[in-house]
């Protein structure tokens, strides 16, 4: 709290710059990607589809938000996918199996998600475990607590379907399924805490130069913590999201999600080694995800193709990442 | 900043060239080879298989009485395997043996089954009942199970070797024809259909995508199948390629979910859209949302197998194999064909799961 964060306005000034740069190269692509399969494959430009596709975002959209933090500090989160899963049980279990008002399961899924990244944070800060290692760890428990609470049976939301997936799946403003504009209003909250609070600037500051940061007397290790609970609070976000779209929570699922989840951070500009990254970018990440696939799926291209070509758009994008800062340096 | 413009333009270039070639080559895309030709379906009613319904459960142990029977089964996670656990613990309990059940947490970790089928084996069980998650990978462990006499009976699907006693099983591939011939009914045999499967290695996967496929083409060839496409069984996933399907043919009459997060996804997505009843969906297994919708008429049918059943009868034929007794090479479970009118019928009732 004493002093400012440790990075000079220069450095600060340059990081900023560089990152327009790759969200801008990122938003580009998205818009080519768009435009070439509005006139290539049939069908595609159509207002159904194109809000198929950011239906399709809004899981992975939240997730990323979220992890976009974590990995702006140096660290990752593997544990995204199947805590997500773990606070849609929890939601379903307040919710219907105790028959609690869904205010209250909505409040339970995010403080099981800040529940686990408080758990992330602890371990990560505090026993100094790698994150990598930290969170792949709560992959495995969050994943098999969401079948221990479930008893690995699905938890069907009939008895607060109609209000709650009305509430989340209703199209209210541009027959946008609201989930999208969740996914939106939670993307404007995590701008403002990365850009516009002393969070965001710690955010950075940790991944720029975590040790100078500490010796410039900020309580990194709290900040850390602090960190991975926000990004708990986005993986309650986005269980409460994909429980809407199933009308259940299954304990089942979830693996896989983190890795959609961190393409998007990183395709967004995004860097892995900490320090640079943007929220914004995060989105077009994920928007450039869906677009491929759904586009992909219109088509008729084969699964296996589509895996193919999502693999090498985020090498291309990892590359571009590299040649950049190689341009700078 | 010139080499990172033009690295970007290669790099995009490239995209746009991989995709374009990925659309023509799906244009042509064959339709999945036959790996068997379909068994003439029964085209009315419910109609589980006889193949070979001729085996008899035994009523006691025998020599097995108090003995382990390892079960080893693709999971735990689907309300499926549950069912198949349930039916398998039951019958132990009823006829006096002990069964451990164990399963991988998903469907692809081919490993870690092999891993829990050593462990079972390990144990020296009198026998063991397993059920590949890839028919061809456990031969090694196999002939371990062999050379130790302890007796294998192949579940769910079947086993790629000569080395289990018998195999008992839903006949995937004439459910899937059953399907094909109800949904070619409902939509007056002519149109286009799509699929959606939970993966395209698995036995199930390509049986039931094989089975229904071939059967559009022999009987019903004024019915397109104009998309097969792949979602994991996760119900999500799988809404999202339901969508691009229906964009891709506004005209289409008809959606196969081949599992039950194919076809969770299909109703999710026809929900999404607005298009419930306008287009028919047909599914497979049970699970509380199917037959949700299949009350209220949002899916027209699906086939269920007999989980339960699976599950009892492979301690059947374990402990039949045990007392040194001869099983037929497959033991079916059957299948039957439910819809709004026969949901609620006993022997229906008694394989379905929430």
């Amino acid at each position: 709290m004493q002093s400012t964060p440790t990075p000079a306005p220069s450095r600060v000034q340059s990081l900023l710059k560089g990152e327009s740069i790759q969200r801008l190269l990122a938003l580009g692509a998205l818009v080519i990607l768009l435009v070439f399969f509005s006139i290539v494959v049939p069908h595609f430009a159509s207002t159904n589809n194109y809000i198929d596709i950011l239906t399709a975002t809004a899981v992975n959209g939240v997730l990323a938000t979220g992890v976009t933090f974590v990995i702006i500090t140096g660290g990752i989160d593997l544990s995204l996918g199947t805590a997500m899963t773990f606070t849609s049980v929890v939601m379903g279990l307040v919710s219907v199996n105790m028959g609690l008002p869904l205010p209250i399961g909505i409040l339970a899924a995010f403080a099981a998600g800040a529940l686990v990244g408080l758990t992330n944070g602890f371990l990560i800060a505090k026993l100094k475990l790698p994150p990598f290692i930290a969170t792949l760890g709560m992959l495995y428990v969050t994943l098999g607590m969401a079948q221990v609470i479930s008893d690995v049976h699905p938890i069907y939301f009939e008895t607060i379907q109609p209000s709650f997936q009305q509430f989340f799946m209703g199209k209210t403003i541009f027959g946008i399924p609201n989930i999208v504009w969740v996914m939106f209003g939670g993307a404007a909250v995590a701008w403002i805490l990365l850009n516009r609070t002393i969070l965001g600037r710690y955010t950075f500051a940790l991944g720029s130069n975590e040790e100078a940061t500490r010796l410039s007397g900020v309580n990194t290790d709290r900040w850390k913590i602090i960190v991975y609970v926000v990004d708990g609070l986005f993986v309650g976000l986005a269980g409460i999201v994909i429980a809407s779209r199933m009308a259940s929570a299954q304990p089942g699922l979830g693996m896989g999600y983190e890795l959609d989840a961190i393409a998007a951070a990183v395709i967004g500009g995004t860097s892995l080694s900490g320090g640079e990254g943007s929220v914004v970018g995060t989105i077009i990440g994920a928007f450039l995800i869906s677009t491929l696939r759904i586009g992909l799926s219109v088509a008729g291209v084969p699964d296996q193709w589509k895996s193919v070509i999502t693999g090498l758009v985020v090498i291309g994008a990892v590359y571009l990442d590299i040649l950049r800062r190689r341009s700078r340096a | 900043m010139k080499l990172t413009r033009v690295a970007s333009l290669a790099a995009g270039s490239m995209a746009l060239m991989m995709v374009a070639s990925a659309c023509s080559s799906a244009a042509a895309t064959p339709a999945p080879a036959a790996t068997a030709a379909p068994a003439a379906s029964t085209a009315a009613g419910s109609g589980s298989t006889g193949a070979a319904s001729a085996y008899t459960p035994p009523t006691d142990a025998g020599a097995a009485k108090g003995k382990t029977i390892a079960i080893v089964s693709k999971g735990e996670q689907h309300q499926f395997w549950q069912a198949v656990k349930k039916g398998a613990l039951d019958e132990a309990a009823k006829l006096g043996v002990t069964a451990t059940y164990t399963g991988p947490a998903t469907e692809s970790e081919v490993d870690k089954q092999l891993t829990m089928l050593q462990t079972a084996l390990s144990g020296n069980p009198a026998a063991v009942c397993f059920a590949a998650l890839d028919s061809k990978a456990a031969g090694a462990l196999l002939d371990q199970a062999k050379a130790a006499n302890i007796p294998v009976i192949g579940f769910d699907s079947g086993v790629d070797s000569t080395i289990p006693v018998t195999t008992v099983a839903t006949d995937n591939i004439a459910a899937a024809g059953v399907e094909a011939d109800k949904l070619a009914g409902l939509i007056g045999d002519a149109g286009k259909v799509a699929v959606i499967v939970h993966d395209q290695t698995s036995q199930t996967g390509i049986t039931r995508r094989d089975g229904f496929v071939n059967e559009m083409k022999a009987k019903h060839p004024n019915i397109q199948v104009v998309d097969i496409q792949y979602g994991a069984g996760d119900p999500v996933k799988s809404a999202d390629i339901a969508k691009a399907i229906m964009t891709k043919n506004p005209d289409l009459k008809g959606f196969f979910g081949a599992n039950e997060g194919s076809i969770k996804g299909i109703l999710n997505a026809l929900k999404e859209t607005g298009n419930e009843g306008k287009i028919v969906a047909v599914g497979y297994d049970s699970g509380q949302q199917q037959l949700d919708a299949i009350n209220s008429g949002v899916e027209a049918g699906a086939i269920t197998q007999n989980p339960v059943g699976i599950g009892a009868k492979c301690v059947d034929a374990a402990i039949d194999a045990v007392n040194g007794k001869t099983l037929p090479k497959n033991i079916d479970t059957g299948f039957y064909w439910f819809d709004k009118t026969n949901i609620n019928n006993p022997e229906i009732q008694a394989v379905l799961y929430k």
